[in-house]
C-alpha cells in the first residue's frame, strides 16, 4: 500500500499502488458462487451421508465464509495482518470446542446421556 | 512548525505536519498521513471482529456441545423451524452483502449517486431479513417454542398454573381469539396428575393433543382455530403423534421428502432436552439479529453522511469498515444457516 490516493474509476482499476477496487465483474462472481453454494447446501441435506453430513455441510459453509472473506471483505488484497487475526480468532474458537468436547465426553458418564457407559461401583 | 503549541510537539514527533490548515478535514491529528489512519482504523476493525467471531464461537461451542450429546434431540427439533425462511434469509443477506461490497466500490470511486443506492438496498435487504426472522418468531411464540425450561415440551408448562396463565393471557391479549380462550382454559386448569383432562377434549382439537413424557397432558391452545396450520410445525403433524395416528394424506406426504422424528422416539431423557434446542436456536438467531439491527442502524448513519458527499476516493473509510462488519453478520449466518435449519 502506497500513499498514493486514486482518483478516477479508470485510473483506480489499473493502479496498483493503491487501494484495491473490487470490479463488478468479480463481485457478481463471488455473490453468484454463493448462491449456488447456498443451493448446494440445501440440496446436499437430502441426500444421506451417515454421518458426514454435518461436514459437508460445514464444508461448504466454509467455502462460502472464505469466498465472503477474501473478495467482500477484501482480504486478499489487505494487509496479511487482518488476516492472520482472523485466523487467529478461528484457532481459538477451534481450541475452546476442542477441549470442551474433550472435557463433556470425559465427563458424560455422570450424565444421563444415551450410549454412555455407567461407571463401574 | 513556527505557529505549533508545545502541547502539539509533544504529540508530534515527526515535527513535520505543523501545518494544520494542509490536513484533510478528516485526518486526525495524531496520524502522519490519510493512508496511516485508513490502515489503523482498519486494524482497529479487523480486531474488533475477532472479538466479535470469539463471542459468537461461545454460542457454536455450546451447540456443539449439545448437539454432539443429544443428536436425536437436534434431528427432531430441527423440524420446528422452516428451512424455506432460513434459505430465503440466507439469499437475502448474500445479495446486501453484495450490495454493501459494491457499495465500498463506489465510494472508492466518487460515484455519489450509487453509493447511495447501494447502502439503501443494503439497508432493504436487512429489512427483509429482520421482516422474516419476525414471522419465524412469532409462528414459534404462538407455537409455545420458547427457550428455556418453560414451554411446550416441558412438564412444568402444563403443570404450573401461575407461568402458564402468565404466558397464556399475554398471549391470548395478543391475538384478541376469544374462541380460543374457552378451550385453552379448559385444557391448562387440568391438574398435573390425571393423565387424561378432566373436561371432555372436543373432537376437532384431538388430533392435537400432544403427550409430553409420562407427564400431564399438554393441550394446545389454538388447535382447531382457522390458524391452525400457523401453530402447527412444518413438519405435517404434531410432536407425539406417531404417524400411524395422523391422516394418512400428511403422513405420507412428509415420509417423501425425508424421515420423520416423532417426539415418542426420543428417550425421556432426550426428550428432557428438546427445550435445550430451541435456547440454543433463539440465543444464536437472537444475538445475530441484534447484529443485524446495529448493522443497520450504522449503515443508516453512513447513508446520511453520504448525502454531504463526504465520501469519495480519499476518505470512504466509514462506509468501509461499516461494510466489513456487515459482511461479518452475513458470515455468521452463513454458518447458523445449515447448522440450525438442515440437521440431516
Amino acid at each position: 500500500m502506497s500513499h498514493s490516493v486514486t482518483a478516477s474509476p479508470a485510473q483506480a482499476e489499473n493502479d496498483h499502488k493503491g487501494h484495491h477496487v473490487t470490479s463488478p465483474t468479480l463481485l457478481l462472481g463471488v455473490f453468484g458462487a454463493l448462491m449456488v453454494l447456498t443451493v448446494l447446501t440445501v440440496w446436499v441435506t437430502s441426500i444421506d451421508f451417515g454421518n458426514y453430513n454435518i461436514f459437508v455441510a460445514l464444508g461448504v459453509a466454509v467455502l462460502k465464509a472464505g469466498l465472503v472473506l477474501m473478495y467482500f471483505m477484501h482480504l486478499r488484497w489487505d494487509s496479511p495482518f487482518n488476516a492472520l487475526i482472523v485466523v487467529i480468532s478461528l484457532a481459538f474458537i477451534m481450541l475452546f470446542i476442542a477441549f470442551s468436547w474433550i472435557d463433556t465426553h470425559q465427563y458424560a458418564v455422570n450424565y444421563d446421556v444415551p450410549g454412555a457407559i455407567a461407571p463401574a461401583r | 512548525m513556527s505557529t505549533i503549541s508545545p502541547t502539539h510537539t509533544a504529540t508530534d514527533p515527526h515535527g513535520g505536519h505543523g501545518d494544520h490548515a494542509a490536513h484533510p478535514a478528516h485526518l486526525a491529528h495524531h496520524f502522519d498521513d490519510a493512508e496511516q489512519q485508513y490502515t489503523a482504523g482498519k486494524l482497529g476493525m479487523w480486531v474488533f471482529l475477532g472479538t466479535e467471531l470469539l463471542m459468537f464461537g461461545g454460542l457454536f461451542c455450546a451447540y456443539s456441545i449439545y448437539r454432539s450429546n443429544f443428536p436425536e434431540v437436534f434431528a427432531y427439533a430441527h423440524q420446528f423451524l422452516d428451512r424455506k425462511w432460513g434459505a430465503i434469509n440466507t439469499i437475502i443477506l448474500i445479495a446486501s452483502s453484495l450490495s454493501m461490497a459494491w457499495g465500498v466500490r463506489a465510494a472508492q470511486l466518487g460515484q455519489q449517486f450509487l453509493l447511495r443506492v447501494m447502502l439503501l438496498l443494503t439497508i432493504l435487504g436487512g429489512a427483509g431479513f429482520m421482516v422474516i426472522k419476525t414471522i419465524e418468531y412469532t409462528h414459534k411464540y404462538h407455537s409455545h417454542l420458547f427457550p428455556g425450561r418453560v414451554n411446550k415440551f416441558s412438564a412444568a408448562y402444563a403443570g404450573e398454573k401461575v407461568v402458564l396463565d402468565s404466558f397464556m393471557s399475554e398471549h391470548e391479549g395478543s391475538e384478541g381469539e376469544p374462541a380460543a380462550k374457552g378451550e385453552s382454559t379448559a385444557g391448562m386448569k387440568t391438574e398435573a396428575a390425571p393423565a387424561v383432562p378432566a373436561t371432555p377434549v372436543p373432537d376437532a382439537i384431538k388430533p392435537h393433543l400432544t403427550v409430553v413424557g409420562d407427564g400431564p397432558v399438554y393441550i394446545d391452545p389454538n388447535a382447531g382455530q382457522g390458524d391452525a396450520a400457523k401453530i402447527v410445525p412444518n413438519f405435517s403433524h404434531p410432536a407425539g403423534l406417531t404417524p400411524a395416528m395422523l391422516p394418512a394424506s400428511a403422513a405420507e406426504a412428509h415420509v417423501s421428502a425425508h424421515s420423520v422424528m416423532v417426539h415418542d422416539n426420543l428417550t425421556l431423557t432426550e426428550q428432557k432436552r428438546v427445550s435445550t434446542f430451541f435456547s440454543i436456536y433463539f440465543l444464536m438467531t437472537g444475538l445475530h439479529g441484534v447484529h443485524v439491527l446495529v448493522g443497520m442502524g450504522l449503515i443508516g448513519w453512513v447513508f446520511l453522511k453520504s448525502l454531504g458527499g463526504t465520501f469519495g476516493p480519499e476518505y470512504y473509510t466509514p462506509v468501509d469498515l461499516v461494510g466489513l462488519y456487515w459482511h461479518l453478520v452475513d458470515l455468521i449466518w452463513i454458518f447458523l444457516f445449515p447448522l440450525l435449519y438442515l440437521i440431516h
